[in-house]
């Protein structure tokens, strides 16, 4: 049957309501199962040896001490992962990552791992591996690094994007630019104009599971994988290729997962794990410690962008312009180029030009974080926008509402843009009691826009009819916060049965076709649609059912409300077959019911999301702490509004963290000096207070409910609705996030200085 | 190296378990007696994921050794609920969703148990500091708190 996706304005009986998630009690009770939760018989452990330089030449290795050490029963290094990734460079970076090969290339860079009988043998036998390392001048900040004079991370990098093809390679890889119209003249045009640089620090996604899998190959060349991941069939394909497997001979399960955020979206230890097991020939279990987390696994960029817009006297802006760069860790990404399309993305734009730069550092690869890039341009636009509104006098909300984008209008990045939420997200905003609440002393009030892309991409999913009447829905994108609940209420709504006789599951690898990650807000919105898509296949067969259990046509035969209904005077006195009735039936019908669906779900609507914030500043000690925050985005349909609050407020917080207090932080010799949570300091409960959400409904036009993706764009606002709000109360504007105490009171400081 | 012989109570039933010096409870709750609902978000004291009750006290388990349950009264979230029947907490996490991954709500529920033991009737701001212990990076704990707040009501009213 063909689907047809648009959006039918139907009346919802399950969408839209608050039931409880069906692994809910799992979770309660510590019964449910997350990566290293799980184990197997025979058993090994696993563990990662790693560089402690920034920057250096592998000399030589010698695991033979390690090797002979009782207990121990595989050592490998990178000459047990060879290259096959058959010039993917992309593959062949991630390869590296996994294992260094001919130079360690930041601090916690993996150099050689181990599987023996326990962890205690396992880390003596670490202690045993000896390595000479040739050390070699590192850099870890991202102005630094982009200078001629740095030294070099990678010497066959040229940049690319250049008009002119560079004859000296360089840290940066590449440069990216969006935008249309003449900026140039559209400064002419401006009677004011802000002009500011902005620095935004490297953060952690944070997520409170470390990485863990149990890898198990067998001698006849198939293994298994289980693994805490935002995406088993990514991990799969790649895990397949870099040990030279066929695909469908790894079986990935995901467990269930504590946390991603962008990432678990790559492999690290996972193909260490297997190359561990197939040289040990045994299960073996790779947990990493929080301080590998910290040092390699994850992080996001850290950034260095500058902003100049201008604007006449009646407020609307004529020329928009930003030149961000971002760092990428050791090995190139497009990461700035992300930042570079979003920058902008919220307005109306007659002139606007982003260019963006990807910059080599010694840290570890940058990893998605929560619409990945866009929180850094976000700050820097929007603390620029409130800049400008000030010169101008008028209100930032009222300015913003006169530039902001509409349905049609060109985006910054390129697309003209469909039905959108930043209008409405602002007006909501400008009536939101929030903002006429009275500030006390030392403190002040911000607000901020964010967009998002979203994504849709490539979904599979099962919806199987029990004969008892019952649904499982096995879907191939992984849970990560709450999504079965919402699985489960989308197909209850599609057949018109209750959410209580739906069972949504996430299926393993071998299970079912191919799924792209859990990323980009896609998780809900391409699975409820493939969802729906398998409720109809179903539907379609229930009918057909029902028409053999009546002998009437299948033409004759509607589903209504979970019911087969006979249409037509004809069959006036056949009543109606429930879903339950039909499938106690099947056995003698034609067998098994199910429906199957594989789609691309094309068409993720943009979202938007405005933010508030109030903010007190200890103008003595630079400390802050945040008095009210709102949350008012665009959902397009909130599936299960508990979950879409959840997600908004999840969001708010982390870049609460990001804005105040989160950081890497480095040393002149290139190594992490906060690899933990006692100094890297996410918020907790007593930072925080009550975070109000509002969630605005405009529907996405690409899906038949109308849903849009909403895990993302959360985090996008904070940085700057922070940054405004702190400016506001301590009267001096903020460019360097995170706001720590010490950065705050050099600014107040600095502002007394000048103003004496 | 030969194991210490340890005899304790967990969640109302002796247990015995042979574990080395420098193990730590977590690491024998998890790996040799199977309980699992404790969880490693650090080892070292700061994520509150591994969170225990000791003898009446709220602990990480990550920074007690094994042996030093000799003897004791352990307490892991598998012994919250009786039976079928959840803790009014466990039953109002849910209901609030006050978990998204999951991964800290076991040690939010064992925190907020200990909370509510030695102060029934918290403010907003006495379960706030209760709970600062312990990490969550999903909810941004506005759902957390409600929860502890509703089962607050509902454990008086018991
Ligand atoms: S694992 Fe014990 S406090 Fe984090
Ligand atoms: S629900 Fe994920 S860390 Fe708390």
């Amino acid at each position: 049957m063909n689907f047809d996706p648009r959006f039918s304005g139907r009346k919802f009986a399950s969408v839209g309501t608050r039931p409880i998630r069906p692994d809910g009690i799992d979770k309660v009770t510590g019964r449910a199962r997350y990566g290293a939760d799980f184990n197997m018989a025979g058993q090994l452990v696993g563990r990662v040896l790693r560089s402690p330089h920034a920057h250096a030449r592998i000399v030589k290795i010698d695991t033979s001490k390690a090797e002979k050490l009782a207990g121990v029963k595989a050592v490998i290094t990178a000459a047990d992962l060879p290259d096959l990734t058959d010039g993917d460079a992309a593959m062949y970076d991630v390869l590296d990552n996994c294992m260094a090969r001919t130079k360690a290339l930041y601090d916690g860079h993996a150099v050689a791992a181990v599987a023996a009988i326990d962890a205690r043998t396992a880390r003596q036998a670490l202690k045993l591996i000896e390595i000479e390392y040739e050390l070699l001048p590192h850099v870890t900040d991202v102005d630094e690094a982009a200078k001629h004079t740095a030294p070099l991370i990678n010497d066959a990098i040229f940049t690319e994007g250049l008009e002119e093809k560079p004859v000296k390679p360089s840290n940066v890889t590449k440069r990216s630019q969006f935008g249309h119209g003449d900026v140039h003249q559209g400064f002419g045009q401006a009677d004011f104009i802000v002009e500011r640089s902005f620095k935004t620090e490297q953060t952690h996604q944070g997520y409170i599971e470390p990485h863990a899998c149990v890898a198990n190959f067998s001698s006849d060349g198939t293994a298994d994988l289980w693994v805490c991941t935002q995406g088993h069939f990514v991990y799969r394909q790649h895990c397949a290729q870099l040990l030279g497997m066929e695909a469908s001979k790894l079986r990935v399960t995901s467990s269930e997962i504590g946390g991603g955020f962008g990432g678990k979206t790559h492999v690290w230890a996972e193909p260490v794990a297997l190359a561990l097991s197939r040289k040990a020939g045994r299960p073996v279990k790779l947990v990493m410690t929080r301080d590998e987390v910290f040092r390699a696994s994850g992080p996001t960029s850290a950034t260095s962008i500058d902003v100049k817009i201008g604007a006449r006297k009646d407020g609307t802006i004529t020329a928009a312009e930003a030149t961000l760069r971002y760092s990428c860790g050791p090995y190139a990404g497009s990461w700035a180029e992300i930042g570079a399309m979003t920058a902008f993305a919220c307005y109306k734009l007659d002139n606007v030009k982003t260019v963006g730069y990807e910059v080599l550092v010694n840290r570890p690869k940058t990893a998605a974080y929560r619409a990945p890039s866009a929180p850094m341009a976000a700050f820097a636009v929007e603390s620029a926008v409130d800049e400008l509104a000030k010169k101008i006098g008028m209100d930032p909300v009222d300015f913003r509402i006169r530039n902001a984008a509409q349905e049609g209008t060109r985006s910054s990045y390129g697309p003209v843009y469909g039905p959108i939420g930043i209008g409405p997200t602002l007006e909501a905003v400008k009536s939101h009691p929030h903002m006429k609440a009275p500030l006390g002393k030392n403190q002040g009030r911000g607000m901020a826009c964010g967009f998002w892309f979203n994504f849709g991409g490539q979904t599979c999913t099962d919806l199987n009819i029990g004969m008892d009447g019952s649904v499982s829905l096995a879907v191939g994108t992984v849970d990560v916060g709450g999504s079965r609940a919402s699985l489960s209420l989308v197909a209850a709504e599609e057949l018109g049965i209750d959410y209580a006789q739906v069972k949504a599951i996430v299926a393993d690898t071998s299970s079912l076709g191919y799924n792209d990650m859990t990323d980009g807000s896609r998780g809900t919105f391409s699975s409820s649609m493939a969802t729906i898509s398998a409720a109809r296949n179903a539907i379609l067969i229930l009918r057909e059912r029902a028409a053999q259990m009546w002998d009437i046509a299948v033409d004759d035969v509607v589903w209504e409300k979970g019911h087969a209904i006979a249409k037509g005077e004809k069959h006036g006195n056949l009543g109606k077959l429930s879903l339950k009735e039909i499938a106690v039936e099947s056995g003698k019908t034609g067998g098994p019911i199910a429906g199957h669906s594989e789609l691309v779900a094309d068409g993720a609507g943009v979202s938007f999301a405005t933010h508030i914030c109030d903010i007190e500043v200890d103008p003595e000690t630079g400390a802050t702490r945040v008095i009210r925050y709102t949350v008012v985005q665009d959902a397009g349909k909130a599936v299960h509004p508990t979950y879409v609050e959840g997600q908004y407020q999840g969001g708010a917080a982390q870049g609460i963290g990001w804005a105040l207090n989160e950081e890497y932080i480095y040393g002149k010799d290139g190594r992490l000096q906060n690899a933990g949570f006692l100094d890297y300091r996410i918020p907790v409960c007593s930072d925080l207070p009550m975070i109000d959400t509002q969630i605005l409904e405009i529907p996405n036009p690409n899906h038949p409910y109308g849903v849009r993706g909403v895990g993302e764009t959360s985090i996008v606002p904070p940085l700057a609705a922070i940054a405004n709000a702190v400016s506001n109360a301590a009267g001096v504007r903020m460019t360097h996030i995170p706001m720590s105490p010490p950065r705050i009171l050099a600014a107040i400081e600095a502002e007394r200085e000048w103003s004496k | 190296m030969a194991g210490i012989a340890v005899s304790t109570t967990i969640n109302g039933d002796a247990v015995e378990y042979l574990c080395q010096p420098d193990e730590t409870l977590l690491d024998v709750l998890r790996d040799r007696l199977g309980l699992t609902g404790a969880k490693e978000g650090c080892g070292t004291g700061d994520c509150g994921a591994c969170s225990i009750i000791l003898d009446d006290r709220l602990v990480c388990s990550c920074l007690v050794l094994g042996a030093e349950a000799e003897g004791r009264r352990v307490e892991t979230i598998e012994g919250m609920a009786h039976g079928d029947t959840l803790h009014p907490l466990q039953q109002k996490f849910l209901e609030h969703a006050a978990l998204q991954c999951g991964i800290c709500t076991p040690g939010f529920l064992i925190a907020a148990k200990d909370l509510l033991a030695k102060n029934p009737d918290p403010t907003e701001e006495e379960i706030r500091f209760g709970l600062a212990g312990n990490l969550c990076r999903c909810t941004g704990y506005d759902k957390i708190v409600r929860a502890v707040q509703d089962a607050a009501i509902v454990m008086k009213g018991a």
